[in-house]
């Protein structure tokens, strides 16, 4: 997916039109490398940044956030196999869910990826 | 094991060094008829083939696992300034009292008549940790820090439950001990976060926001994950107090506190104390431990049982506290670990626990002075027990916390926590505790700008480390994500 498509969080995670979620590469990067991916249950429904899924590397364990409200449609096995993908590929083979969105229109409130990459400059953490 | 002039051997495991038919003892012959397993043991329970020992001499053992102690850091062989663990002295009288035959020897089950010695120095811990933590009441029984905080949420959420309220949710800052959460939820309530501003402190904002008739606690490390006591630690108190929830806190930073401050008095309602880390007893490789909890008088009916009580002049265990949220551990909790702490606090009296803190608090800020110029993203001080730096900004070259925690290794010092508290970037978080000398601070300091030194004119050095150790750089990814959990001897 060209992340130009994509819109993001301040919490790092992007959501697509279709509704699929991962995390950013600059996230990846800072988190290291994943060791261990808990995706949600499918059917699961979420509130806008309600931790909807548990990422663990070899620094520490994080809480992946819902972008937006919805139900989950799908989860992607191939990165509980294989958590690596999160770190090669976060915005194709290591997507981590996907959302029906409660209302597609809250996407449109996160930020494009040119928003969150001056978000980055002036973020803290 | 090939013979080579490199001594920098990597010590065999004992099944490696096992010879068929070799012994450490001879056994004489057995003076009782033989029976035949086949005959006398059922086959669903018989072994398929025969354990497998490994078949060594006496000497064989004693030099290996001799070897194997003498590769380990350790407090007793290396400055330990692993941040937040508290890596202090463990005074080995504390261990010479605890293996008196007296204490070690005595069984639990000994009627109370006999035991007055133990039961004496159980009341008489509980009372120190009363009087230095300012709380009512204190349960000896947890095993460590975490079934401390278990304990204590439980407590809570009994005493929530017995006044009619359906209180479910716990808030936690961000920067907590991973444990709290986790604590919250193995007592079956919802662990909710609480944001930090960048300085580390709470965000009242999103306390407010978050507080309400369905809090039940406010869990907080006092002082803070960041090493810095939260100025707004009164009003918290009075924000949560105002919700009816409770004030937990935290007591693994404790050192820093002890005989300037009593917790109590701040109004925290709940608080676990780690004895390994305040009270100098052995951080024993996951166990034993102890993790007391002290409640104030609201919540004490609620404590586990048995408790020690005084009546006149006898000592004697009490069961009879039908609100209690039952046992957390066998018999009184790791009583030779509460030996030790009461021999600890013995030591130190009021007027050395003072001197104790105010120690931790000069060595910590000692080594941020020192530390200040080489690290440009260090969070706002004053620090309280110890420090954390960010390695942003001081290593060079794409030089990582990790890779310079590695190569202190090299330079003979245990490394600090790294990457906690997660709210700091790339965080390296020294804890140097009150019993190091300034020589130690300042050689600790000097390894540390030769690191970031390294960083800049020799980095692979420093990507590559630790270089001098028996093993080098594990690969944690492979070990994390392809774990082999068992030996097998092949």
């Amino acid at each position: 997916m060209n992340p130009n498509d994509l819109r993001f969080t301040k919490t790092h995670e992007w959501i697509a039109a279709d509704g699929t979620v991962g995390i950013s590469d600059h996230a990846q990067h800072e988190i290291t490398d994943v060791v261990f991916v808990d995706p949600p249950k499918e059917g699961k429904t979420f509130k806008a940044e309600e931790p909807a899924c548990a990422v663990e590397s070899v620094k520490a364990a994080f809480d992946i956030y819902a972008p937006v409200a919805g139900v989950v449609t799908a989860a992607n096995k191939d990165v509980a196999a294989n958590p690596a993908l999160v770190n090669q590929s976060p915005y194709e083979k290591g997507w981590l869910y996907k959302l029906t969105m409660t209302s597609p229109s809250d996407r449109d409130k996160l930020m494009t990826h040119a928003q969150y990459q001056e978000f980055l400059k002036t973020a803290t953490h | 094991m090939p013979i080579t002039g490199d001594r920098k051997i990597v010590e065999e495991l004992i099944f490696e060094q096992s010879v068929s038919g070799r012994a450490g003892i001879p056994l004489p012959s057995s003076d009782v008829p033989r029976t035949e397993p086949e005959t006398s043991i059922p086959s669903a329970l018989r072994r398929r083939a025969p354990a497998d020992w490994p078949e060594v001499s006496e000497p064989q053992v004693i030099r290996h696992y001799t070897r194997l102690s003498q590769l380990n850091y350790c407090i007793d062989t290396h400055f330990y300034p692993l941040g937040s663990c508290t890596m202090k002295h463990n005074p080995k009288v504390n261990d010479r009292m605890a293996m008196l035959p007296d204490f070690s020897a005595l069984h639990p089950l000994r009627p109370h008549e006999l035991s007055q010695g133990v039961l004496e120095i159980l009341y008489e811990v509980e009372r120190w940790l009363r009087e230095l933590c300012g709380m009512d009441a204190f349960t000896l029984q947890p095993s460590a820090g975490a079934q401390g905080e278990l304990t204590g949420i439980l407590v809570a959420r009994a005493y929530h439950e017995s006044r009619g309220e359906k209180r479910t949710k716990v808030l936690i800052p961000d920067s907590a001990h991973g444990t709290n959460p986790a604590s919250a939820a193995t007592a079956g309530l919802e662990a909710v976060t609480v944001r930090s501003r960048p300085d580390g402190q709470v965000d009242l904002d999103d306390l407010r926001a978050k507080l309400g008739s369905d809090t039940a606690l406010f869990m907080m490390t006092i002082p803070g994950t960041l090493g810095v006591f939260e100025p707004q630690v009164r009003e918290i108190v009075d924000l949560v107090h105002r919700a009816g929830a409770l004030m937990y806190m935290d007591g693994a930073n404790l050192n820093a506190l002890i005989g300037l401050l009593r917790p109590g008095d701040l109004g925290v309602d709940v608080l676990h104390v780690n004895v390994h880390k305040t009270f100098s007893t052995p951080h024993g490789g996951g166990g034993p431990g102890a993790g007391p909890v002290g409640v104030k008088k609201a919540l004490e009916p609620f404590l586990p049982v048995p408790r020690v009580v005084k009546e006149g002049h006898v000592y004697r265990r009490n069961l009879d506290y039908p609100s209690s949220i039952g046992k957390v551990h066998g018999f009184q909790g790791n009583v030779g670990i509460l030996i030790r702490t009461y021999c600890y606090m013995r030591l130190q009296g009021a007027e050395g626990f003072r001197e104790m803190s105010e120690n931790a608090i000069l060595a910590a800020n000692y080594l941020r002075a020192k530390l200040a110029p080489l690290f440009p993203k260090m969070p706002k001080g004053p620090f309280m027990h110890e420090v954390v730096v960010s390695g942003e900004g001081a290593f060079a070259n794409g030089v990582r916390t990790l890779d310079a925690a590695k190569r202190l290794l090299d330079y003979g010092f245990y490394a600090p926590t790294v990457y906690f508290p997660s709210i700091v970037h790339e965080a390296m978080m020294i804890e140097p505790t009150e019993n190091e000398s300034r020589e130690t601070l300042d050689d600790f300091a000097a390894a540390m700008a030769a690191i970031v030194e390294e960083s800049l004119t020799t980095p692979e050095k420093v990507k590559t480390a630790p270089h001098t150790t028996p093993v080098r750089r594990l690969d944690e990814v492979k070990a994390a994500r392809e774990p082999i959990l068992r030996y097998r001897r092949d």
